[in-house]
């Protein structure tokens, strides 16, 4: 692999991690509304997945992604002014961090109902094999969703008209506080590709090389026409299922051994045993990524509040008839 | 113009093909939408109009409600013009969660950046098919901010209607009465487009205000017709959409007229029969010399037994009662 993509995605496995950390205390600190779902230990999927994405690509994102959207190209300040409910956010405050978009950068948005997400990705498929665009759709979705009847719907559907998507389970083991082995059939959700007739593969979702590997892959199969994949990337999610969660329901042991299999240290190992990661980089990007979120922070902050009136101005589109 | 005598359904198949004639991005999903040659060519064989034309733009889906709607709303975010058919307005039930919470809010979830323009037709009303074949739900949708609810009466309105629901830039939701898909009436030969929001006055008269819509404008037609006969002059209006609703037309009737019921085959619970009174009573209470009559389906369910299905659905008798009712108040 291209030594820079590696190391662009050791940065944005940092970025990410450094920004949901500040989220984490902003949100303590009483100053996010709501809550917020942080994808904290589950970079390396969200990274790998987006990285293999060319710009032209969309993504439907679930609602633990602010690194994946990140990497697609929102722009950290309007995240953080989002999450923040300013005006200055990718959806002036109307979505925050459980509805974000971006389609300045191909972000369809989360659906924050979960298993919407398999329709609306089907027919942004569909949408790039009719109009023939040579883009394809990458849909993220956790465990949890995986239950929802919209899977089976929307993955028969998109196998029968071979639509140009990659079904990206994020398996990072907890539906809220319900762990996926209590509520599903078959351990491995990859396994349940045979029934649409597409191909099912597990992957190491803390291995962001893995991940880049398999969705380039699947993107490949989606845009020669052959049809849609479903891959599941075994994470973790190292906090709870919101920032509310006081996470009382895990194994502690279960904890303490996906700790240990950070992602972030992982591909650190590798680049340094491959001579092109050392003390002072790493050093190096964990200050500019500091320096970017520090300045996210500061725009988010001091962003006006939205005009409570403008709640009005969005509901239908402007038509010409 | 130039008019002919057309079905109900030919008008709403001529509003498709004219659009998918005019714009290359508009495609129709559902099931049996196409079905090949000898297929169905839609449940009430709507889309017959244009598989000589355009059958590559029919799409027959599984019979998964969730994601015939919920794909025409990725695709209509992507840049197409979908339009999907469900069969029965009762199964819209089924997609209820795909139009309320993402077509419905995505323009405002995404700070006015995406847009859904898509139609969700579907056939309702009564025939005999039994329960939950049945029923007429406009007050659902009309309930949810940013989506229009379209329920046309007559062959003109509907293809007019359905055109002008294919260009908007918003969720439509188009209800097609299954009474009148062999209705017929005069449809001009010429393009025209009928804006949403605008009421029709299809009778003046200064006695009393009537407002129906669907195939309950017809039952409010005979009503008129045979008030006509003991010189009773009934204004009759048809609201035409439901969402955006003509407030001021049927206001304006009221003062004129001082009195008014409004008919809808919904349970009048909660149905298109209380908002349209509760808005004429906020706009012209000073004006009204009796109570608004309001002449609904009874709180029941549509069954499979003609006796039982009419027991609980409105009829012209029961509609001329009621405006008998308001005439005779003092």
């Amino acid at each position: 692999m291209d030594t820079r993509l590696m190391l662009q995605m050791h940065r944005d496995m940092v970025f990410g991690r450094l920004f949901e950390e500040r989220v984490q205390q902003l949100f303590d600190k009483g100053l996010i509304p709501g809550s917020v779902h942080l994808g904290i230990g589950e970079e390396a999927t969200q990274v790998g997945a987006v990285r293999a994405l060319a710009p032209q690509d969309y993504v439907c994102p679930n609602h633990r992604e602010h690194v994946g959207d990140l990497v697609k190209g929102t722009d950290p300040k309007r995240l953080m002014a989002e999450i923040l409910a300013k005006s200055t956010g990718t959806a002036g405050g109307a979505s925050g961090s459980c509805h974000l978009s971006d389609v300045s950068c191909r972000n369809l948005g989360v659906q924050g109902i979960i298993g919407a997400v398999f329709p609306v990705a089907a027919g942004a498929a569909l949408a790039q094999k009719r109009l023939k665009t040579g883009c394809m759709v990458l849909a993220l979705f956790g465990d949890g969703c995986s239950n929802e009847g919209t899977f089976h719907e929307s993955l028969n559907l998109s196998s029968v008209w071979r639509l140009p998507v990659v079904w990206l389970c994020v398996n990072n083991q907890y539906g809220m506080g319900t762990a996926h082995v209590k509520v599903s059939a078959v351990e491995d959700i990859a396994d349940r590709a045979c029934a649409y007739n597409m191909p099912g593969l597990v992957v190491d979702g803390n291995d962001v090389l893995a991940v880049y590997e398999a969705v380039s892959q699947a993107r490949q199969r989606a845009l020669a026409g052959d049809g849609p994949s479903l891959l599941e990337c075994k994470t973790y999610r190292w906090g709870g299922h919101s920032t509310m969660d006081k996470r009382l329901y895990r194994p502690k042991e279960e904890v303490e051994a996906w700790l240990k299999r950070d992602p972030i240290p992982r591909l650190e190992a590798l680049l340094r045993e491959k001579g092109i990661l050392d003390d002072a980089s790493v050093e190096r990007v964990h200050a500019d990524s500091l320096k970017a979120v520090d300045e996210a922070e500061e725009f988010a902050m001091n962003s006006p509040e939205p005009r409570p009136e403008s709640a009005m101005d969005l509901v239908f589109c402007p038509s010409e008839v | 113009m130039t008019m002919r005598e057309i079905t109900y359904r030919d008008a709403l198949g001529e509003a498709l093909h004219e659009e998918m004639a005019r714009d290359e991005r508009v495609i129709v999903l559902g099931e049996d939408v196409y079905g090949g040659p000898c297929g169905y060519q839609g449940c009430f064989g709507v889309t017959r109009s244009v598989v000589q034309d355009y059958a590559d733009r029919l799409l027959d889906t599984p019979i998964a409600e969730q994601v015939i709607v919920g794909a025409a709303i990725g695709a209509a975010m992507c840049g197409m013009r979908p339009v999907a058919e469900i069969m029965y307005e009762d199964f819209v039930a089924l997609a209820m969660d795909m139009l309320v919470n993402t077509a419905a809010k995505t323009h405002f979830m995404t700070g006015g950046t995406i847009c859904v323009p898509m139609v969700l037709r579907a056939a309702g009303g009564a025939t005999s098919i039994g329960p939950q074949h049945s029923q007429m739900w406009t007050s659902w949708f009309m309930h949810v901010p940013g989506l229009y609810v379209v329920l046309p009466s007559t062959p003109y309105d509907a293809k007019g209607l359905l055109k002008t629901a294919m260009r908007k830039n918003s969720p439509v939701v188009f209800i097609e009465h299954k009474k009148l898909y062999n209705f017929k009436g005069l449809v001009p030969e010429e393009e025209y487009l009928i804006p949403f929001g605008q009421a029709n006055t299809l009778r003046p008269g200064k006695d009393v205000t009537l407002i129906a819509m669907g195939y309950m404008l017809h039952l409010a037609q005979q009503v008129v017709d045979k008030l006509r006969e003991r010189d009773v002059s009934v204004e009759l209006i048809d609201p035409r959409t439901l969402c955006p609703l003509d407030v001021e037309s049927m206001v304006q009737s009221v003062r004129k007229t001082h009195k008014c019921v409004v008919v809808a085959e919904d349970v009048r619970t909660a149905g298109p029969t209380a908002e349209i009174a509760a808005a004429i009573a906020e706009n012209a209470f000073e004006y009204l010399d009796a109570p608004i009559g309001r002449v609904g389906a009874r709180q029941a369910f549509i069954a499979h037994n003609k006796g039982m299905a009419d027991y609980v659905l409105p009829d012209a008798a029961r509609i001329e009662q009621a405006v008998q009712h308001v005439l005779d108040w003092s």
